[in-house]
Parts: structure tokens; C-alpha cells; sequence
């Protein structure tokens, strides 16, 4: 994208449900995301249960730690017995696992993955390079704390972590959903204001809307 | 090799020739003799594969420094012909009707070191940088740590807490008598 | 795709003699004429080798243009690399490329030890070689699942990649990680082989062996394979040099490229083996060079591990690392990764820090230029085929 072209493209973008109909408006959202309240306990409980029993995880690669989700999905550490599945689509998956570094360019792609997906959500991240840089502490183009940008569950530790060390990771992610803790959903939708400030502040190439339903 | 060097000689003046391996040679030239050079090496001396073009920044004479890297099949030697060209007004002799590649090596040296190849194709076309309003990153004068630490939050803690002194008061309590924490083999 | 189609299904009655319109040869692309569709294959899709994106403009399903975009791994490494002394640097170097990161290791250390004159002992570089080709090993295993798999295929890359677990198990053994193994350093290796290393590694060549005849009957007979890459991505003799194509994906179109046979480097001139080579350039050539790459590999494995010295010293003597000055050169050093000729360019001016840093990724041209020219004319659903095809690292472009 051209730089110049820039403020041209902020000018006339717009809503995608800008023009329409009362009736037709409803189809695309434009309203911020808002907290979704718990349901009775018994029910939430249940509910917990089932969404801890089937964690679908978003097919992404977003760095290096992919390399080591390959081989989960095989016969030795076999994911599929935990009801763990890929799929290839933001609106089928629950779980976001981010392996690794994320550069400038993957942020964005990251945000707009992870707001389209449909809550309740949850994020893993792996690697030490979430957590404070890594060893590229000092890069021009790579953020040293994902958790200022999408809310993060369960980091794991290692470079790569093993397979084995991804599943403790679930299990831990598994126990946390069944308490009811994992919350990532409600905390984007309550500090919205926040998190879109550092994103802007990181992704200066900013042509799209603020929410990407 | 040496024939090839000396029938050189016959056309341009070679300036320096470095014989760094059995297989590796480097020879400098005047900027202006370039495509002379390239077009005469890929065509009768039959040096037809390009591996890279590169540039290096030496800040200090203001100078940059392209080296393309060239390669020969029949008698498998490698040959890389330094060019230097003036650091404020960097601009060279564009090369992609010689080889097709060429131009995503001269798009990237425009976006990395802000070296302009007129008339290349798609050279202003971002590479990998996306929304970037600093100068071109790989020249010296970018300082990629103060960058880093003015746009990226950091994690506090990073250069206070000492792993060493962690490891010996919370996890090795029990063995108050090694001054070191580590293995007797290393 | 030029003749009226005459199905009964179609109500269109439209002229596709003329689509798309062609000017000295190439199609004219009027994006505001109704006829194009502009699909982006992007960083999240399971179509891509990695995290990279192709920009497509389709018309119906056939590609009129192709771009391709990277930058989306890209950490700045060259400018990191100035930052750290010659001894830090080979800790963050093999992270360069993610699926096969020993080559950059070795291209390091070789290098670093040209520019400073250390020859290192020869335990040293028979380990280095046989760690060089156990990681091609495991690479082109990984490689075999992703073409399978990308033709809809998927039990082969269940098969592979379960057997390259076990050769991660042999690393772990020799160097301490499964994929990060940080082994080869300037001045030699970090640590000597374990006991009963050797008998361990020839059991699983075995194993190994076994799986890849099962997989030749399953997949290299299989006639939806045949039919699906005869005719991809066909690389004419004429377009090797002047795309700068490397690799089996020059070797399948005739031309004898090998950096191991071409500039020997550590101990392949006392190994035994000759050049693969294949005619036809399509995608089915390369699958099959690449297929006897594998019993190629495990042949120079089984010969490494009987030439093997038992006893001998594993590292040089090097000054003190950590105020080690360089002198003043230049150096460009080359190796055989399983994509290509993957070659690192170091220049030192005589300081702690190296003054330029240059990794020359393999597939550097094959994803961008190659690519772009090969998926014209071609269906969508080949994207994904032809790219595994020409086998392409995103991480070791965009650095």
C-alpha cells in the first residue's frame, strides 16, 4: 500500500452496512462488542465443560512455533483423543494458538483472525518471544508483549516447546475453562478502547474498520 | 581463471583482485563500467547465474559497497564484483534485462538501504515492510534498540532480575555450599 | 478454455475466444470490466507453504496474474545480527529457516572460521556432515507429507512426519533439542556423540527405508497423483539461469546443479555418490528427484556412520570469545539444503561485531519470480501443488 494512498483510503471507508435499509442493517455489525454475561451456574457449568472437551484451534502458522503443531496431529502425540482439531476458518475455531514472534505485518492479521472469531475465545501463546521479546528484544519489527494487543489464557514456555509441553498447555487451558476463569472474550470487549490504542500505535498501515465482524 | 581475468584487463581497469578461496574471487570496479562487465562476463564467459546483489554500508568514507556474486557452471568459480557508488546520491545502473530476477533484489535494496535503481521494475513496491516512516533500516545510522523500545511496551524485569541469584535463593536452597549453580562436567 | 462451452447448463452466451485479451503476449488486465475477480490466498490458509500470501486475479477459475507478497516473518535479522559479537550470533542464526536449521548454523561457523583462519579437526566435520544430512533427511520427509497432502492426500503426512519424530528423538540425543539444535559453533562441534549413537541411527535407516518403499506404492503409482502433476509448473531448460533457479528444481529440468559435488565442502569429496538428475521439468520430475534425494541421503547416513573416527578432538582452540577481533575480508561460503544452494555472505572490518551479515535464501527467487510465471493459465485449485512443488521456505526470504 502507498503511503500517499493512505489518507485517501481513510476518507472513504466506511461501514459495510453503511446505505442500507433498516431491515438490511442488521445483517452486518457495526456495534462494539459488548461483555456476555454467564448464564445460571449449573447451565454455565455444563456449558464449560463442553467447550473445554472440544478446543478447535485455528489453523495459523504465525511463526516458528507451527513447526512443532505438525507433529502433534500425529500418531505419537495424537491431539485428536483430547477432541483438539484443526480447521481452517476463524468462525469454526475457539482457540487461537499464536507460536511464537509476531512481526508488524502477522499483528494485523492476528487481530482481525482473532475478531472474527466468535467468543467464547481463547488464546495460547508459545514461546518466550510472547512473553517479553525473546531474543528479538531489539528488532524494528517484531512486538515484545502480545498481551497489550488481543487478551492472552495460558502462555507456554520453551523455544520450541515440545509437543508434549503444548499439550500440558491444554490440559492447563482445559482446568481454567471448567473453573469458569477464562474470560478473554468479556476483557477485549470491557478495555476495547485500549487495546485498539496500542494496536494503532504499532500498525500505522490502518485500512479497515475498527471492528472486523 | 587467470585467462578470464587477464582478457579482462584488456577491456577495463580492475582496480583490486582478491583471491579469497580456490573458488571465490573478488575483483573492484569503477561504477561506470558495470554493465559493460556483467553483460561481457554473462555473455561470451559464460557466467550465467546471478546468486545475489548486496550492498554494505561504510558509513565511515561514505561509501556504499554492491557486490553481485556471480557463478560459472563449466569451471565452478565463484566471482564478486565490488562496485562502490557515493552514500548521499546512491543511485546505480539498474540490471534487469540481463537477468529476470534481478528485480526483486534491487526492490529490496531500495526499501532496506534507500539505494534507487531507475527504471527497475515494481522497485517502489514495499517488500516486507508494510506502513514504515523511518529511514531505510539497514543503514548505520538506524538505531534498532531505541526503536524498539520507544514504539514496543517491554516487560519489566528484563535486565533486573538475575536468573543465577533466582536459581540459588528459591529452587537450590538446600545446597548452601556450591557457589556455582551447574554441572560438575561443565 | 478458449472453445464456447456447450454444456445445457450454461446460459451465458459468451465469446471465450477472446478472454483474456493479450497484448505483446501478455493479458491485458481491465479490472474495472466486470470479467475479473481478485482472490487473496492469504497468510491464514492451509493453501500456503508458511505464512506468506498470494494475491490472485482470476478469471472464472483459470489465474491471469499472480503476486506474491512476504514480509509477514520478517525479524530484521542482518540488522541484529550487527549487534551481536561473532560468538552471540550463532545462537539466533539457525532460526533463519524453521523447517531445516542446520545449514545456517554450518554456513556461520564456516564463515566466521574462513575469515579468522581456524581449520577445525576432522571428528569435527565428519559430525558436521552427518548432522548436515540428517536434517536434510528430516526436512525432505516433512516436504513429502506437504505435497501429498496439498493433492488432498493426508495419510502420507501422518506417515512422515511420525517418522521424522524418531530422527528428532536422534538429534535430542546428539545435540540437546529436538528442532533449535545451536551444535555447530566456530572452532568445531559442542559435544561428542553419545555411546551407542551409531547402532541406533542404523536401526532407524532401516525403519525408514521400509516406510518409503510403502510410500512409493501408495503414492508414486497412485494415478490421481500422476494426472494432477504431469504438466504443473514445467521449467524449461532455458529458464534456469535466467531466473536463478537452484536446486532439484534445476536438476529436474536437466542442468547438474549440486553445490556438494560442484564446491565440495567438508568431508563430500570422500563420500560416494553421484548427481540425480530428470528430464520433463514438470512438478512429477521434481517429486521423483526429490523422492531419490531421500534413499540418496540415507545411503551417504549409512556411509557416514562406517567412515565415522572413533576417537579425536571435537573443537579447535579459539581466543577468548569474548573480545574476539576479526581481521578485515569478505567471504561468501555455500551449502546444499534440501532447496537449493543456500549460500551466507560475511564481511568483517576488523571489530568485535561483524559489519554485514547476508543469507542468501535458497528459495529467494522460486516463490516470487518463478512462481508468478509458472500460475498463469493454471487452475486454483494447482496453487497450492505447484507451490509445495517448487518447495519454498518463507522464513529464509524475508529473514
Amino acid at each position: 500500500m502507498n503511503k500517499k494512498n493512505i489518507n485517501n483510503i481513510e476518507k472513504e471507508m466506511k461501514l459495510a452496512n453503511e446505505g442500507l435499509s433498516e431491515k438490511e442493517r442488521t445483517l452486518f455489525s457495526d456495534a462494539r462488542p459488548t461483555p456476555v454475561k454467564p448464564l445460571n451456574k449449573y447451565l454455565e457449568k455444563f456449558l464449560n465443560w463442553a467447550r473445554a472437551e472440544s478446543l478447535w484451534i485455528l489453523a495459523f502458522g504465525t511463526g516458528c512455533g507451527a513447526v512443532e503443531l505438525r507433529p502433534l496431529m500425529t500418531a505419537r502425540f495424537d491431539m485428536f483423543r483430547y477432541g483438539i482439531a484443526p480447521r481452517p476458518t476463524p468462525r469454526q475455531a475457539s482457540v487461537f494458538v499464536i507460536g511464537g514472534y509476531a512481526s508488524i505485518k502477522t499483528i494485523k492479521r492476528i487481530v482481525r483472525s482473532y475478531e472474527q472469531m466468535q467468543g467464547p475465545k481463547f488464546v495460547i501463546a508459545l514461546g518466550s518471544c510472547t512473553i517479553n521479546g525473546g531474543m528479538y528484544y531489539d528488532s524494528y519489527y517484531t512486538i515484545n508483549r502480545i498481551d497489550h494487543y488481543i487478551p492472552v489464557d495460558i502462555y507456554v514456555a520453551g523455544c520450541m516447546p515440545r509437543p508434549e509441553a503444548l499439550i500440558a498447555g491444554f490440559d492447563k487451558l482445559k482446568k481454567q475453562i471448567k473453573a469458569g476463569k477464562c474470560d478473554g472474550m468479556n476483557i477485549y470487549a470491557e478495555n476495547f478502547d485500549w487495546y485498539k490504542a496500542n494496536q494503532k500505535k504499532v500498525i500505522k498501515d490502518w485500512n479497515m474498520p475498527d471492528y472486523n465482524w | 581463471m587467470e585467462h578470464i581475468i587477464n582478457r579482462l584487463k584488456q577491456k577495463i581497469e580492475i582496480e583490486s583482485i582478491i583471491n579469497q578461496r580456490a573458488d571465490l574471487y573478488f575483483i573492484t570496479i569503477k561504477e561506470e563500467h558495470l554493465e559493460l562487465v556483467l553483460s561481457y562476463l554473462k555473455q561470451q564467459e559464460n557466467f550465467t547465474h546471478l546468486a545475489f546483489l548486496q550492498a554494505v554500508d561504510f558509513i565511515e568514507d561514505n561509501k556504499f559497497q554492491l557486490t553481485y556474486m556471480l557463478y560459472n557452471y563449466d569451471i565452478k568459480v565463484n566471482l564478486g564484483i565490488k562496485v562502490f557508488i557515493d552514500r548521499d546520491k546512491s543511485e546505480m545502473v539498474s540490471i534487469h534485462k540481463l537477468w529476470a530476477h534481478a528485480w526483486q533484489y534491487q526492490r529490496e535494496l531500495k526499501e532496506m538501504f534507500g539505494i534507487n535503481f531507475p527504471g527497475s521494475p515494481k522497485v517502489d513496491e514495499s517488500f516486507v515492510l508494510e506502513g514504515w516512516e523511518e529511514i531505510p533500516p539497514m543503514k548505520r545510522e538506524f538505531d534498532t534498540l531505541a526503536y524498539s523500545e520507544k514504539t514496543f511496551y517491554q516487560r519489566p524485569g528484563r535486565t533486573k532480575n538475575d536468573p543465577k541469584k533466582y536459581m540459588k535463593e528459591k529452587l537450590y536452597k538446600k545446597f548452601p555450599q556450591s557457589t556455582t549453580v551447574g554441572r560438575k562436567d561443565d | 478454455m478458449t472453445k464456447q462451452s456447450k454444456s445445457k447448463y450454461n446460459n451465458f452466451k459468451v465469446d471465450r475466444s477472446k478472454f483474456p485479451e493479450m497484448e505483446n503476449g501478455k493479458p491485458v488486465i481491465d479490472l474495472d470490466s466486470h470479467k475479473y475477480t481478485k482472490l487473496w490466498q492469504g497468510p491464514q490458509h492451509p493453501g500456503v507453504t508458511g505464512n506468506m500470501a498470494i494475491e490472485l486475479t482470476i478469471n472464472g477459475d483459470e489465474i491471469v496474474q499472480a503476486k506474491t507478497h512476504v514480509g509477514y516473518l520478517h525479524r530484521g535479522f542482518e540488522k541484529l545480527l550487527e549487534r551481536r559479537k561473532y560468538i552471540q550470533g550463532f545462537t539466533i542464526v539457525c532460526r533463519i529457516c524453521v523447517p531445516e536449521p542446520d545449514t545456517n548454523e554450518y554456513l556461520y561457523s564456516a564463515a566466521v572460521e574462513e575469515l579468522a583462519g581456524i581449520e577445525i579437526p576432522k571428528k569435527a566435520k565428519w559430525i558436521r556432515t552427518l548432522n548436515l544430512e540428517m536434517s536434510r533427511l528430516a526436512s525432505f520427509l516433512m516436504w513429502l507429507g506437504g505435497q501429498a497432502g496439498s493433492l488432498g492426500m493426508g495419510v502420507i503426512g501422518q506417515w512422515t512426519v511420525g517418522m521424522r519424530d524418531f530422527w528428532l528423538d536422534l538429534f535430542e540425543e546428539m545435540t540437546g533439542g529436538r528442532i533449535y539444535h545451536m551444535y555447530m559453533i566456530p572452532g568445531g562441534v559442542r559435544k561428542d556423540l553419545p555411546e551407542g549413537f551409531v547402532e541406533r541411527a542404523k536401526e532407524l535407516i532401516v525403519e525408514t527405508r521400509k516406510l518409503l518403499f510403502d510410500i512409493e506404492k501408495a503414492l508414486f503409482n497412485n494415478a490421481i497423483f500422476k494426472s494432477r502433476l504431469k504438466g504443473l509448473g514445467i521449467i524449461p531448460p532455458e529458464m534456469v539461469d535466467e531466473y536463478g533457479i537452484v536446486g532439484a528444481n534445476a536438476r529436474a529440468s536437466g542442468k547438474e546443479y549440486d553445490v556438494r559435488m560442484n564446491n565440495p565442502y567438508l568431508k563430500y569429496p570422500e563420500l560416494d555418490m553421484k548427481m540425480i538428475t530428470s528430464t520433463g521439468g514438470d512438478a512429477f520430475a521434481r517429486a521423483e528427484v526429490r523422492y531419490q534425494e531421500i534413499h540418496q541421503t540415507l545411503d551417504l547416513i549409512s556411509q557416514i556412520l562406517d567412515k565415522l573416527p572413533r576417537e579425536g578432538e571435537i573443537q579447535a582452540k579459539i581466543p577468548n570469545v569474548v573480545n574476539w577481533k576479526i581481521p578485515t575480508g569478505e567471504t561468501y561460503v555455500k551449502a546444499e539444503s534440501t532447496r537449493g544452494e543456500h549460500g551466507f555472505y560475511v564481511v568483517s572490518d576488523g571489530t568485535k561485531y561483524p559489519r554485514r551479515v547476508f543469507n542468501r535464501g535458497a528459495s529467494y527467487t522460486h516463490a516470487i519470480s518463478v512462481f508468478e510465471k509458472l500460475a498463469i493459465n493454471r487452475s486454483i485449485s494447482d496453487t497450492a501443488a505447484l507451490l509445495v512443488s517448487l518447495q519454498t521456505c518463507p522464513p529464509e526470504i524475508e529473514r
